[in-house]
């Protein structure tokens, strides 16, 4: 069996840790190249001494260089010989079944690492199928590389074999990108890339690598990751504005603090709960934002938007001082903006200043990095707000709108019941990842999240299918001890199911849950809603049998009909060492709770159909 | 499947409802007085690194964000590394502030800058007409400072050059002997005196990283 067949193993805390010691120990040493030192403790290291011949050994350097453990791809003609030099190289690379799953599960190990997540594709097809994950990820702001083959510089733009104007078709939905055309200078695009994608505001970037580039002679080492010097990122807000946001703060009698997904991409936890707990300030957050906070503290109202609690609405609706923290306050989120925090007046930190006043006008514009400006923040108020009737008021709401569901026993399942189940029975550190639908609402809704980085899902884009690969690439990111539950729908399962193959090629432990209804039920629940019931295309009865299915790919299948199934299923499917897959059957006519249509005005979201 | 299935709680119409309102730009109004925000063309000025595809990064942000452009200019500089590029877009306020912060946000582009109202902004303009009458032809261009290029027994062509009103008035003077072709470059811009047009060391504070007065000032 050669080297390339062997499953992959997960990072475990002693090997971090490990590696972690021996990167300091080389700090102190020799501080140059501390980011030189591979980040596991290496075994061959002919791979790092070995000097640069090719484009493709540089590139493959480059990622050394910048501390890659893991790339994400499907092979292919124009980028073999990026393949060829990673052959003897300490990245692992995980082979998928389809270039999606590369680019979703490059974006998921982004989200729990924090570190850029890699993929490789090859040139035309393989690169059109990385686009979605692209795309997600720039809607997302994660941090992601691509690395793309293309056809030999001469035969650019003759429309040759497997040819694609990669570059192009990514130029709107990447960070970054470059086409890469000198042996030379294709380790240092690469370095910049890497650097691009985890600097400032994450996103992806792309870099086009043509064959005879790759395949070109060169001996030039590539040199540190770093960011083009026109790139600027702003770290302090302006101390001023700082000033004036601490007086409206501590003048406020309804605060509330809304927590986006830039709070946990900059690493500001830590700060933001230190920050809601001393000032006793309620605390909202937005989907990519589960986990800032947790959801079990008094404080915590939990998501608010188009499926959020009703008492997360209620609170943005009411607040005369809205702290978004990095948040773009997308449509999801805000509803109609005329009616979004009408009385509010808004202080709004963000590390991109083009999300400041984008959709909601900021009076106070924090532009900087998020634990930067809240330790600024933190500093410079003295006071709390003076709130103490609004607290009592969140807390009312809280029970008034409570998240309670029915579970009739003569009825199908509940799909709340089985996220609740799988909740209790998994630790703290659990990571969810999900597909899009129904599904990924109720995730959302009924799990609890208390730590950042274990929610792994898609928001901007809303990719169905995505949980799959995400679950693949946040194995490979989470610690030993994090179990990975991925909750999908039938229909956003069927989207990427190939990937269950690499699951168990490389033996991942994971838990997949089908929260199967037989239709894509959120087009079927705006159906019932707005198109008078009619199921145009959306009743999916025809789906497999999907615990059947995934023992044919050799993964563990159960299989859910009824409530007293659950407990004993769930401690089962998680027990199993590898992938298994719960076909949960739940009720087909549930919907999602509360709701406010599109547009709409969260402060009157729909508790059911009839108030839609 | 109208049958009650969803959550308790006091209903929409049973809830307070908020007194304020936000306009379509997200902005707090006063319901009583809802100003509309008039759009306005302006001169946005930016440096960027003369390589491939900066012109179709720029472009394309533009298309892709609807931002309303009347027009792009690109020329190099005197640093044989950058080029210049000047838009005209037409916004509303906050439209121009987000086309601002989005150009800058490419990667290749090294400072923008909107442009003061009394900025120099030229434009060149060819216009082939028919030459039936050449004496009123030559006429009408030196009275706009325009110079003929290229005569033919059947047209006569006019370079003028000026601000894009001068432009518009000539070819209005113009169309009374047949206008066959017009091809215009769209407006170049610099600023007066020793100001910087949008140069490496353009430092100023975006206007709305500062304080503003709120809506109603409580």
């Amino acid at each position: 069996m050669s080297e390339r067949a062997t499953p992959v193993t997960p990072r475990t805390e002693a090997d971090s840790s490990a590696a972690e010691t021996e990167r300091e120990r080389e700090r102190e040493r020799n501080p140059e190249a501390a980011a030189d030192v591979s980040t596991e403790p290496s075994s061959n290291t002919d791979a790092s001494t070995k000097p640069v011949t090719t484009g493709a050994e540089s590139v493959i350097r480059a990622l050394e260089t910048a501390g890659a453990e893991y790339v994400f791809g499907v092979q292919g003609g124009a980028i073999m010989p990026v393949y060829d030099a990673l052959y003897d190289s300490e990245i692992r690379h995980v082979t998928m079944a389809h270039e999606q799953g590369a680019s979703h599960a490059a974006d998921a190990y982004g989200i729990v690492s924090g570190d850029p997540g890699v993929c490789f594709a090859t040139s035309g097809p393989g690169a059109t199928n990385l686009v979605t994950g692209i795309a997600d990820a720039d809607m997302d702001s994660d941090p992601m590389i691509a690395l793309t083959g293309q056809v030999p510089t001469r035969m650019v733009g003759n429309d040759a074999f497997q040819e694609t104007d990669t570059t192009g078709v990514t130029k709107p939905i990447t960070k970054a990108n470059t086409f890469s055309s000198d042996p030379d200078r294709v380790g240092d695009d690469v370095g910049e890339a890497f650097a691009l994608a985890g600097a400032g505001r994450p996103g992806p970037t792309l870099v086009d690598l043509p064959k005879d580039v790759t395949l070109g002679d060169t001996s030039t080492e590539p040199g540190q990751p770093r960011t083009p010097d026109t790139y600027e990122v702003q770290e302090h807000a302006d101390p001023e504005t700082v000033r004036l946001a601490a007086r409206r703060i501590e003048q406020s009698t309804k605060p509330v603090l809304l927590l986006g997904g830039g709070v946990i991409k900059g690493s500001a936890t830590e700060a933001v709960r230190a920050f809601a707990v001393e000032h006793e300030i309620p605390v909202v957050t937005t989907m990519p934002g589960l986990g800032a906070f947790p959801e079990d503290h008094e404080l915590a109202m939990e998501m608010a938007g188009m499926h959020g609690t009703g008492y997360a609405n209620m609170a943005i609706t009411h607040c005369d001082t809205l702290i978004g923290v990095g948040t773009r306050f997308d449509d999801r989120l805000t509803g109609g903006i005329e009616h979004f925090a009408p009385d509010a007046e808004v202080i709004h930190v963000d590390i991109d200043p083009a999300e400041i006043s984008k959709n909601i006008h900021a009076e106070y514009p924090l532009v900087g990095d998020a634990e930067t400006v809240i330790e600024q923040l933190a500093d410079e108020v003295t006071e709390s707000p003076r709130a103490t009737k609004w607290r009592a008021q969140c807390q009312q709401w809280k029970s008034e709108y409570s998240m309670a569901y029915r579970t009739p026993e003569d009825e199908p399942v509940q799909p709340p019941f089985v996220v609740e189940a799988l909740d209790e029975a998994t630790s703290d550190r659990a990571i969810v990842t999900t597909g899009v639908g129904q599904h990924q609402m109720w995730a959302c809704q009924y799990w609890t999240f208390t730590e950042p980085r274990t929610w792994v899902s898609s928001h901007g884009l809303g990719t169905m299918g995505y949980g799959l690969p995400a679950a693949v690439g946040a194995r490979l990111a989470a610690e030993d001890d994090q179990e990975v539950v991925c909750f999908e729908g039938d229909g956003s399962f069927l989207m990427t199911i190939q990937e269950l193959a690499v699951a168990v090629r490389e033996n991942l432990n994971i838990t997949v849950v089908v929260l199967n209804n037989e239709y894509i039920g959120m087009v079927r629940q705006w159906q019932d809603a707005f198109f008078e019931g009619r199921h145009a295309a959306s009743e999916y009865n025809w789906c497999p049998e999907f615990d059947t299915l995934a023992e044919a790919f050799g993964a563990k299948g159960f299989r859910i009909d009824d409530y007293d199934e659950v407990a004993d299923t769930v401690e089962a499917a998680l027990a199993y060492d590898g992938p298994s897959v719960i076909d949960a059957h739940i009720d087909p006519r549930a919907n999602v709770y509360p709701m406010v249509p599109s547009g709409g005005d969260n402060g009157r979201f729909a508790l059911s159909e009839d108030q839609l | 499947m109208t049958d009650r299935r969803g959550l308790e709680g006091p209903a929409p119409g049973e809830r307070p409802a908020p007194a304020g309102k936000r306009n379509e730009l997200g902005i707090r109004v006063d319901p009583e007085v809802e100003a509309a925000r008039p759009p306005r063309r302006t001169v946005i000025s930016a440096l960027v690194e003369h390589e491939p595809g900066v012109l179709s990064d720029v472009s394309g942000l533009f298309s892709r964000r609807q931002f309303n452009i009347e027009s792009l200019t690109v020329g190099p500089t005197e640093d044989e590394a950058h080029a210049r590029m000047t838009i005209v877009v037409e916004e509303p306020d906050p439209g121009i502030e987000q086309a601002k912060k989005q150009l800058r946000k490419l990667i290749p582009v090294i400072a923008v800058r909107e442009l003061e109202p009394d900025a120099m902004r030229r434009e060149l303009a060819l216009v082939k007409v028919n030459a039936t009458r050449p004496d009123r032809v030559a006429a009408v261009a030196e009275m706009y400072g325009g110079k003929t290029v290229d005569a033919s027994p059947e047209t006569a062509t006019i370079e003028i050059t000026g601000s894009r009103q001068k432009i518009d008035a000539a070819i209005d003077s113009f169309s009374q002997f047949g206008i066959r072709e017009i091809s215009r470059t769209g407006t170049t811009a610099m600023a007066r005196g020793t100001d910087d047009t949008a140069a490496e060391q353009t430092k100023a504070q975006p206007a709305d990283q500062r304080h503003t007065v709120p809506a109603d000032d409580d």
